[in-house]
């Protein structure tokens, strides 16, 4: 049974698929991820795990299943309000994805003013506070080129923040950094779990999965093959799959 | 006759030619960018149709030599009117100019504007809307900002072309520069020198065309690293 800190499921997954073409790269994938739950999803390339993350917001379109946020918003639904549900989903991408010409102040600015119009002073006060509370306070006039990879992701996670999230998907946040910033980007992200935001991650980071993970899950070839907690998973993996996996691995 | 004299005589009319040029390319170019800025926004969305009718347009002026869109506009579509549909329409070499430089400029603007949308990156796109903005909002206040900075030269660029377009448009008898200045031939028998001064004007028009164009780019580009 998995350990989870409470019992509300804030992301319901049943039967999801996805194919780019004849391309199948989710073939059924079904999976509750619970409130304030951290969910670390690892495995090989090509395994979908980011395809998997992109339909919970719908970046990609759902070609059969559904996911349910909160038991009641249905994301396979084609009428479903998706710019209202996505206000409260963030997003961390392997990129950083931080909008080049603004600076780091307005591109967290950006999205609160436009799709929540609040207003700018109580906008600009709360990303100043997230600014503060991930370290870039000195940077809030800076343009994206002027960051290092590591400042880039944590203004992301920032931006993402400002717009008070529920849930924060993180697809690959660390695999574009250069090795000496990825702590800092997991000392971020460690931080929110403990506060506990409800996380979806898909990282190859083994060490923090090990550490801040409520639930590892292991995908390959378009399914969940093995799931459960990190030292499960990680230390005493079950299916043949997984233990080659992480034999190569660690 | 000398040539100041011919200069004092036919001066004023080709001054005014080169205002005529100026006016006919001024409509085109405006005309053009609406043209331009609608078929590229309609490369670029999801929508299959709108696509298609975008690419359709743009093969459809991009394979047809301006002359004979001039032709066709001046002279074959008053007609068909006429024959088809019994209406009486009447062109004037302006407005049948104006339309084909705004076609043309149009469909190169549109080609211009869907490879300045498409050459940002779309994690740009993916990362407003998964804030929850809107696709035209995020085009607004994210893509097109950063896609027109790559734009401008080539935009640059085809507001000379199509300055330079305008002369084409001799042929349907409107009163540009190209048109005066073979008129103003046929009086003196001057080849040389008029076409020089033809020649020279363009220059001038172009040229400050250009300094006001990086002036705008400078001051577009301030502030921006």
């Amino acid at each position: 049974m998995v350990d989870h800190k409470k019992d509300r499921v804030k992301i319901h997954v049943e039967h999801l698929k996805k194919h780019f073409g004849h391309l199948e790269v989710l073939k059924d994938i079904n999976l509750d991820i619970y409130e304030g739950e951290v969910v670390v999803i690892l495995g090989p390339s090509g395994s979908g795990k980011s395809t998997f993350l992109r339909c919970i917001n719908r970046l990609e379109e759902i070609n059969g299943g559904d996911i349910v946020i909160d038991g009641k918003i249905h994301m396979a639904d084609r009428k479903v309000d998706l710019n209202k549900v996505r206000e409260n989903i963030g997003m961390v991408f392997q990129h950083f994805n931080l909008f080049n010409n603004m600076n780091v102040l307005r591109n967290l600015m950006l999205a609160p003013v436009d799709v929540k119009k609040t207003d700018k002073a109580v906008a600009k006060e709360r990303a100043l506070k997230m600014l503060e509370r991930v370290g870039l306070l000195d940077k809030q006039d800076a343009f994206p080129s002027q960051l290092s990879g590591g400042q880039k992701q944590r203004v992301a996670i920032a931006r993402a923040l400002c717009m008070s999230p529920e849930i924060m998907l993180f697809d690959e946040p660390t695999s574009a950094l250069d090795p000496e910033m990825v702590g800092e980007v997991l000392q971020v992200m460690r931080q929110l779990a403990d506060e506990g935001m409800t996380m979806v991650v898909v990282s190859h980071e083994i060490g923090f999965a090990r550490e801040v993970a409520d639930r590892v899950i292991f995908m390959d070839g378009g399914y969940i093959v093995e799931q459960g907690t990190p030292d499960e998973v990680i230390l005493n993996p079950k299916n043949p799959r997984t233990i080659d996996f992480f034999n190569k691995v660690l | 006759m000398s040539f100041s004299e011919i200069l004092t005589v036919f001066g004023p009319s080709l001054m005014a030619a080169m205002g005529q040029t100026c006016l006919l390319a001024f409509r085109g170019l405006f005309f053009g960018c609406i043209i331009g800025i609608v078929v590229g926004l309609m490369s670029v969305v999801k929508n299959k149709l709108s696509r298609g009718i975008a690419l359709v347009f743009v093969y459809a002026i991009r394979g047809v030599p301006m002359i004979v869109l001039a032709f066709f506009v001046f002279f074959g579509v008053p007609m068909a009117f006429k024959n088809f549909l019994h209406i009486n329409l009447v062109l004037s070499a302006l407005q049948a100019g104006t339309i084909c430089l705004a076609l043309n400029c149009g469909a190169y603007m549109a080609e211009i504007i869907r490879a300045g949308i498409q050459s940002v990156d779309k994690g740009q796109m993916e990362a407003a809307r998964s804030l929850g903005m809107s696709y035209w909002r995020s085009m607004y206040r994210v893509v097109m900002p950063q896609a027109i900075k790559t734009m401008i030269p080539s935009i640059v660029n085809q507001f000379i072309i199509t300055l330079k377009d305008t002369s084409i448009l001799s042929v349907i008898g409107f009163p540009e520069l190209v048109n005066t200045t073979k008129n103003v031939i046929a009086n003196t028998f001057r080849s040389f020198e008029l076409w020089a001064v033809c020649a020279v004007m363009y220059i001038i028009v172009i040229t400050l065309l250009s300094v006001l164009a990086n002036y705008l780019e400078r001051r577009l580009n301030r502030g921006r690293s």
